[in-house]
């Protein structure tokens, strides 16, 4: 099997367990994405891959070979760090050729691989600039071409657009997805950002708590989430008629319809590219219902007019339901 | 206004604790022309007091920045009851008194001491001996690297070490290409004071070295000597002449800080 086999992996720092017995495949060329909340366990699994943190059980396959009791610097990775760690006494250039000039490349090929590399992540301009003269977005693509100059088997990313600003983070996403198709190099990315993991994903895993909560494409796993946990956190959720919903799946009318039920409105929230209702029923807590910015001025709602409100969704069942599917949720 | 007034009080504070007892040595040692001065700073006993000066510098300071550099490296990096024990016994030599850390040495390493008995019936001299002067000025001047270098790599934290593992660094390569680089500034600092300190010791060397005219006699002592024998002028010399040093060594240092500000 190639790409990256985890097996049973666990941690504990401590008396916190950290990861519980996990296991995945990262299927070889593939951009994979570790998805869930801050503490969910994914750095330190991305850690464990690359040889920084030891499991306490369990192992790490990269191509077929375990590397489970092989030092980082063995293992063929390219790792970047979310703050790019970047080598601050270092050039741009040094910083890129740090890894072939440990393994004593010639100068000339050095300086051709680097100049390669610069360009591919933009930065021919910035040879001779330290990483204190680079913005976010900058450290981040020298971070990367660092990494690649060794030609790693896996590139593992923790978190590397977390610390930039939501433009630049955006125009990154599109750029690094664009770069795996070029590169072609088996990826895993660490997030936090549920948008950011269903653009850039072709397999994407959830954790929670230091357990796989799904693992699937993106489409499979938004269409089918394994529970409700994974419903609710990759994307907006709200409690309707007991069951969790997406409030662009709830449809809102001023008269009633079938499957309707009246509500009153709370609040009318304008975010400009969309605009959010929020209503109360009698013997339910508050819901909110996500409109789109051309449907406001027809219904025309002022605070405390009564609704009706349907739902949409093609499962309008709690999603709390048995594990039917391959959830891979280990207990 | 607030500014101005608190950079008076900075400049005059600096003036009346340093620089009016300095321009006055200076004066003094000078009073008489360049010529006496210069004569007893080229005395046998004041070359070799010199001497025995530099080799303590010259031993203590290389040494202490070794080992300071590795308490530095082992607290932070590795840390565990065993380093942090090792930090708290770092930071003695500052709160013992010099002349207490002369007497602690001349204990165990002097003639009737438990490692001096031993060491002089195999015929090593430590103490009334340069030995004994270079260990009491490693002693006193032990803290000042491992305190200069451990809060830059708490700061600096473990990224880069680690950025450079992944790359393929093995822990040596990443000593000298990463972890030494980004505490050069720190470590520079830890230098300039040990040597500094070294330069001015005066209290533990006092009691260690016997204080034997021309033998075991470093710039320090020989300049309380002149100046308890009325040989002003030559104490004073002396005392410039260490100052000077002081300042090659800050001077030095303002260039490595430059080095590394430049980026």
């Amino acid at each position: 099997m190639s790409g990256v086999v985890v097996e049973g992996i666990s941690k504990r720092f401590g008396s916190r367990g950290v990861l519980d017995r996990v296991s995945l495949e990262v299927p070889k060329g593939k951009l994979f994405v570790l998805l869930g909340p801050s503490g969910g366990g994914k750095s330190t699994l991305l850690r464990v891959i690359a040889g920084l943190e030891r499991p306490d059980a369990g192992s790490i396959r990269i191509d077929g070979i375990d590397v489970t009791q092989v030092p980082a610097r063995s293992r063929d990775i390219g790792f970047c760090f979310q703050h790019y760690a970047p080598f601050r006494h270092l050039s741009v250039f040094e910083n890129v050729a740090f890894g072939l000039r440990l393994r004593r490349l010639p100068s000339e090929k050095i300086k051709r691989q680097v100049g390669e590399l610069l360009d591919l992540v933009r930065l021919d301009g910035e040879a001779g600039s330290f990483p204190s003269q680079l913005s976010g977005g900058q450290l981040q693509r020298m971070a990367l071409a660092r990494a690649l100059a060794v030609r790693p088997r896996v590139l593992l990313l923790d978190e590397p657009f977390g610390a930039l600003d939501a433009t630049v983070r955006k125009e990154l996403r599109a750029w690094l997805r664009n770069l795996h198709e070029r590169v072609g190099i088996t990826t895993i990315l660490v997030t936090h950002d549920q948008d950011e993991a269903l653009e850039v994903a072709d397999r994407l895993a959830v954790m929670d708590q230091g357990r796989l909560a799904q693992e699937g494409t993106p489409a499979e796993i938004y269409d089918h989430p394994a529970n409700e946990f994974v419903f609710r956190f990759l994307g907006p959720a709200t409690r309707f008629r007991g069951a969790w919903v997406r409030p662009h799946d709830l449809e809102l009318r001023l008269q009633a319809g079938p499957g309707s039920v009246e509500a009153a409105v709370v609040r009318v929230i304008d975010l400009g590219f969309e605009i959010r209702v929020e209503l109360s029923r009698a013997d339910e807590p508050s819901f909110w219902v996500q409109l789109a910015r051309s449907a406001l001025p027809g219904l025309g709602l002022r605070e405390g007019q009564v609704v009706w409100v349907s739902s949409m969704a093609a499962t309008p069942e709690p999603v709390t339901r048995p594990q039917d599917r391959r959830a891979a949720v280990v207990s | 206004m607030s500014r101005i007034s608190l950079r008076a009080l900075a400049i005059g504070y600096v003036a009346v604790l340093v620089a009016a007892p300095a321009g006055a040595i200076l004066w003094r040692a000078l009073s008489s022309g360049l010529g006496p001065a210069w004569a007893a700073l080229t005395s046998p006993l004041a070359l070799h007091a010199l001497g025995l000066t530099l080799l303590a510098v010259a031993i203590a300071v290389p040494v202490n920045a070794a080992f300071g550099l590795v308490i530095a490296i082992l607290i932070s990096r590795h840390p565990s009851w065993l380093t942090r024990a090792l930090g708290a016994v770092v930071d003695l030599p500052l709160a013992f008194s010099p002349v207490v850390v002369g007497l602690v040495i001349l204990l165990a390493y002097g003639q009737s001491g438990l490692v001096g008995s031993w060491l002089v019936q195999h015929g090593i001299q430590l103490v009334f001996a340069w030995p004994g002067i270079v260990i009491a000025c490693a002693f006193v001047s032990l803290p000042y690297v491992a305190r200069e270098v451990l809060p830059v790599l708490e700061e600096v934290g473990v990224d880069q070490e680690e950025a450079a593992a992944t790359l393929g660094a093995s822990g040596w390569s990443i000593f000298w290409r990463v972890t030494l680089p980004s505490v050069r500034v720190g470590l520079a600092y830890g230098v300039s004071l040990t040597t500094a300190r070294v330069l001015g010791e005066i209290g533990a060397v006092t009691v260690v070295s016997g204080d034997i005219v021309g033998h075991t006699q470093p710039m320090t002592l020989l300049i309380q000597d002149q100046y308890q024998n009325f040989q002003h002028v030559a104490a004073y010399a002396g005392a410039v002449l260490l100052a000077l040093l002081c300042l090659v060594v800050f001077a030095g240092l303002s260039l490595v800080r430059r080095g590394a500000h430049a980026r």
